[in-house]
C-alpha cells in the first residue's frame, strides 16, 4: 500500500496506480471518503452512549450496564440500537407528516457533514478548504434547523416548547461560539482546520490555549458554548425531561429517535475535535522530539505511522472532552431558560468580545510571542510554511507589499 | 460528473423555489426555502467559490431561514397558517416573475461567453492559477482574493503589474457596512430591551 503515501488524494492513487478513469476514481475517492466519515459519525455515538451509561452509573454510585457484551456492557449501544430499529415507526395525527418524517434527517446530514473538514491527523481530511472552519460551523448551525422543525411538526405542545427553547439557544449562543473560535484564527491567520493545526506543532506551549491568558480563557467559554449548542446539560433546555416528557423528540420513536441520538453524540465529538483543533494542539503529541521523529523521517512507514499516532492522539484528547461533556452533565443541574439566557448574552457575548479584543491587541503588541516567550516559532516560521510553502508567491507577497511598490517599480 | 452534480442541484434549486411558490403551508414554504438555497449553495461549491457557498449557508440557511421559521412559529396559527392568494394577485405575480424572467434571459443570451473565456484566460491563465504545483482546490483561491479585495489589495489583478494606476479595492465599503451593522445591533438592543418604568427606591 505504499503508493497510497506518495500520490496527493486518494482519486490521484486511484487513477494513477490502478489505472481506473478520471470518474471511477472520483467516483470510488468519494465513496472512500464517505465510508470514512460515516464511520466517523457512528462510532462515537456508538462510544458515547455507552461511556454516558458507564459514568452517569459511576457518578450515581451504579454500575451501569454491566452484562451485554460479556464484561463491562461495552455492546450496550448495540443492543439499545437494535431495540430501537424494532419499534414501530410512528407519527401523531396532528402532525405535518412530511416535514415530521424529514427533520430527523435534517439533522443528521448536518451532523455527518461538518466532519468533512475536520482533519483526523496532518492532511488527513476530506476537504481542505481556506474556509474549513467557517464552513464548519455554517454546517452545523443547519442542525437546529431540524430540531425547530422536529419539534414545530410533531404537533404537540410540549415539541413545541422544546423547539423554540432551542432555536432561542441556538441563535444566542452562535454569537460567543463564533467570537472565540475566531481567535485562534488570529493566531493561526488561516480558517484552514489544517492550517491552524499545523501550528501549534511542537511543545506543548505552542499550543493555542497557551498562548496568552485570553486565549486560556478562550478555550473554556469555547467549551461551555458547544455544550450550550449541543444541548448538553446543563443548557438541555430543548428537551428537559422533567418539564417537557422529551422536548423536540416527545413524539418520535424508533428509528428516528434514534437519529437524533446518533447526531447528538457526533456533534459532541466533532465540537470536541474541533476545540482540540482549535486550542489544544490538534493532532500533536505536545512533546517536540516524538512529534519531529515522525516529522523529519524520510521512511515513508515512519511517516505514516506518525500520522496514526497524531490521529490517536486526535482521538484521545476529543474523548476526554466528550469525558468531560458527560461529567457535567451528570454533575450539575438544569438552568432555567432565562438564567441560560442571561448566561449567553449577560456574560459569555461580553466575555468573548473582551477575549477577542485581547487576543488581538496581544498578537498586535507582541507578534509571534507566547506568553511562555520561550518559542519564536510561531511569528515567522508559521507563516512562511503556511503560505509561502504551500501556495509559491501568492500569499506573502500582499502580506509585504506596501500599496505604493507599483509607483516605486515605475520610478 | 460535474454535469451530473450541476443538474441535481439546478433541479432541486428549481423545484425548491417552484415548490415555495405552490405551496400554501408557511412552514412548508421555510423548508422548501432551504432546499433552494442550499443547492444554490452547492452550485456555488461547484464553481470552487468555497466562501460565497459558505457565506450563503451560514446567512441564508442557518440564519434567515430559521428566523423565518422562528417567527411564524411564534406567530402563525390557524388562518394564518395556511397562505391563498386570489386570482388577481396571481395574475400580477405572473407578470412580474415573466418578465423579470424574460430580463434575464435576454441578459444571459447577451454575454459572449467565448470572448470572456478567452479574456479571462488572458488575464488569470499565466499569472497564479497555472503555476506549477498550484493546486486550486486546495488554497481556495477565491477566498484569498475576496479577503485581500476587503482590505483594499486586488492581488489578482495587480500581481506581476511593473507600473501603473493600482486597482482599487473594498476597503471603504467593507468598513461602512460594518459600521451599519454595529448600529443595526445596537439599534436592536436598544428596541428589545426591557421598557421597564418602575423606579427601584434606592437604598431600600
Amino acid at each position: 500500500m505504499m503508493p497510497v503515501l506518495a500520490t496527493e488524494t486518494i482519486s490521484d492513487f486511484l487513477s494513477d496506480e490502478w489505472g481506473w478513469s478520471h470518474i471511477v476514481a472520483l467516483a470510488g475517492a468519494a465513496i472512500a471518503h464517505v465510508a470514512l466519515i460515516g464511520a466517523f459519525f457512528g462510532l462515537p455515538a456508538f462510544a458515547g452512549i455507552w461511556a454516558e451509561r458507564k459514568v452517569s452509573g459511576r457518578i450515581q454510585d451504579r454500575l451501569g450496564p454491566t452484562r451485554t457484551g460479556g464484561r463491562f456492557g461495552w455492546l450496550q449501544s448495540l443492543a439499545d440500537g437494535v431495540k430501537l430499529l424494532q419499534k414501530e415507526d410512528l407519527w401523531p395525527n396532528a402532525a405535518d407528516a412530511m416535514l415530521f418524517r424529514v427533520a430527523p434527517y435534517i439533522v443528521v446530514i448536518a451532523s455527518v457533514a461538518a466532519f468533512m473538514f475536520l482533519p483526523f491527523s496532518d492532511g488527513w481530511v476530506a476537504v481542505s478548504l481556506d474556509v474549513g472552519l467557517f464552513l464548519a460551523l455554517a454546517i452545523l448551525s443547519l442542525e437546529v434547523l431540524g430540531i425547530i422543525l422536529a419539534g414545530y411538526s410533531s404537533g404537540s405542545k410540549w415539541s413545541l416548547f422544546g423547539g423554540m427553547r432551542e432555536a432561542a439557544q441556538m441563535v444566542s449562543y452562535e454569537v460567543p461560539l463564533g467570537l472565540t473560535a475566531v481567535i485562534p484564527v488570529v493566531l493561526a491567520g488561516s480558517m484552514n482546520l489544517d492550517e491552524i493545526g499545523r501550528m501549534q506543532e511542537g511543545w506543548f506551549w505552542n499550543w493555542f490555549i497557551f498562548h496568552d491568558p485570553f486565549t486560556m480563557i478562550a478555550f473554556f467559554v469555547f467549551f461551555t458554548v458547544t455544550l450550550a449548542s449541543n444541548k448538553r446539560a446543563p443548557f438541555d433546555l430543548a428537551e428537559a425531561e422533567s418539564e417537557l416528557v422529551g422536548g423536540f423528540h416527545t413524539e418520535y420513536s424508533g428509528f428516528r429517535w434514534s437519529l437524533f441520538f446518533l447526531a447528538e453524540y457526533a456533534s459532541m465529538y466533532f465540537v470536541s475535535a474541533l476545540g482540540v483543533i482549535l486550542f489544544l494542539g490538534g493532532w500533536w503529541t505536545g512533546i517536540a522530539p516524538i512529534d519531529n521523529f515522525f516529522r523529519t523521517n524520510d521512511t515513508w512507514v515512519v511517516n505514516y505511522l506518525g500520522n496514526v499516532l497524531g490521529f490517536a492522539v486526535l482521538l484521545i484528547k476529543a474523548s476526554k472532552l466528550v469525558f468531560l461533556q458527560i461529567w457535567i452533565r451528570w454533575t450539575l443541574p438544569r438552568l432555567r431558560i432565562d438564567q441560560v439566557m442571561t448566561t449567553c448574552l449577560k456574560y459569555l457575548v461580553p466575555i468573548s468580545c473582551f477575549l477577542f479584543l485581547g487576543a488581538v491587541t496581544w498578537s498586535m503588541l507582541l507578534p509571534g510571542r507566547s506568553a511562555f516567550g520561550t518559542k519564536s516559532s510561531l511569528g515567522a516560521r508559521a507563516v512562511e510554511t503556511a503560505t509561502v510553502d504551500r501556495s509559491p508567491g501568492h500569499g506573502l507577497e500582499i502580506v509585504a507589499t506596501p500599496i505604493g511598490t507599483a509607483e516605486e517599480g515605475a520610478r | 460528473m460535474e454535469m451530473l452534480l450541476f443538474t441535481i442541484f439546478a433541479c432541486a434549486a428549481c423545484g425548491g423555489a417552484l415548490a415555495v411558490v405552490l405551496s400554501q403551508n408557511v412552514v412548508r414554504m421555510a423548508f422548501y426555502l432551504v432546499i433552494s438555497l442550499g443547492s444554490t449553495a452547492g452550485l456555488f461549491f461547484m464553481l470552487d467559490a468555497d466562501f460565497v457557498g459558505a457565506t450563503q449557508l451560514l446567512i441564508y440557511v442557518g440564519g434567515t431561514v430559521v428566523l423565518l421559521i422562528f417567527g411564524v412559529m411564534l406567530t402563525a396559527s390557524g388562518p394564518f397558517l395556511t397562505i391563498k392568494s386570489s386570482p388577481g394577485d396571481m395574475v400580477q405575480a405572473i407578470l412580474v416573475g415573466a418578465l423579470f424572467l424574460g430580463m434575464v434571459v435576454v441578459t444571459v443570451l447577451q454575454v459572449d461567453w467565448e470572448g470572456n473565456a478567452v479574456k479571462l484566460e488572458g488575464q488569470y491563465g499565466a499569472s497564479s492559477l497555472e503555476r506549477p504545483g498550484y493546486n486550486q482546490r486546495g488554497e481556495g483561491h477565491t477566498t484569498r482574493r475576496i479577503g485581500a479585495a476587503l482590505l483594499g489589495a486586488r492581488f489578482d489583478k495587480d500581481l506581476g503589474k511593473q507600473s501603473g494606476q493600482l486597482s482599487t479595492g473594498y476597503l471603504l465599503p467593507f468598513e461602512v457596512v460594518s459600521v451599519h451593522l454595529l448600529v443595526v445591533l445596537i439599534g436592536a438592543a436598544y428596541l428589545a430591551r426591557a421598557k421597564r418604568r418602575v423606579r427601584v427606591p434606592s437604598g431600600s
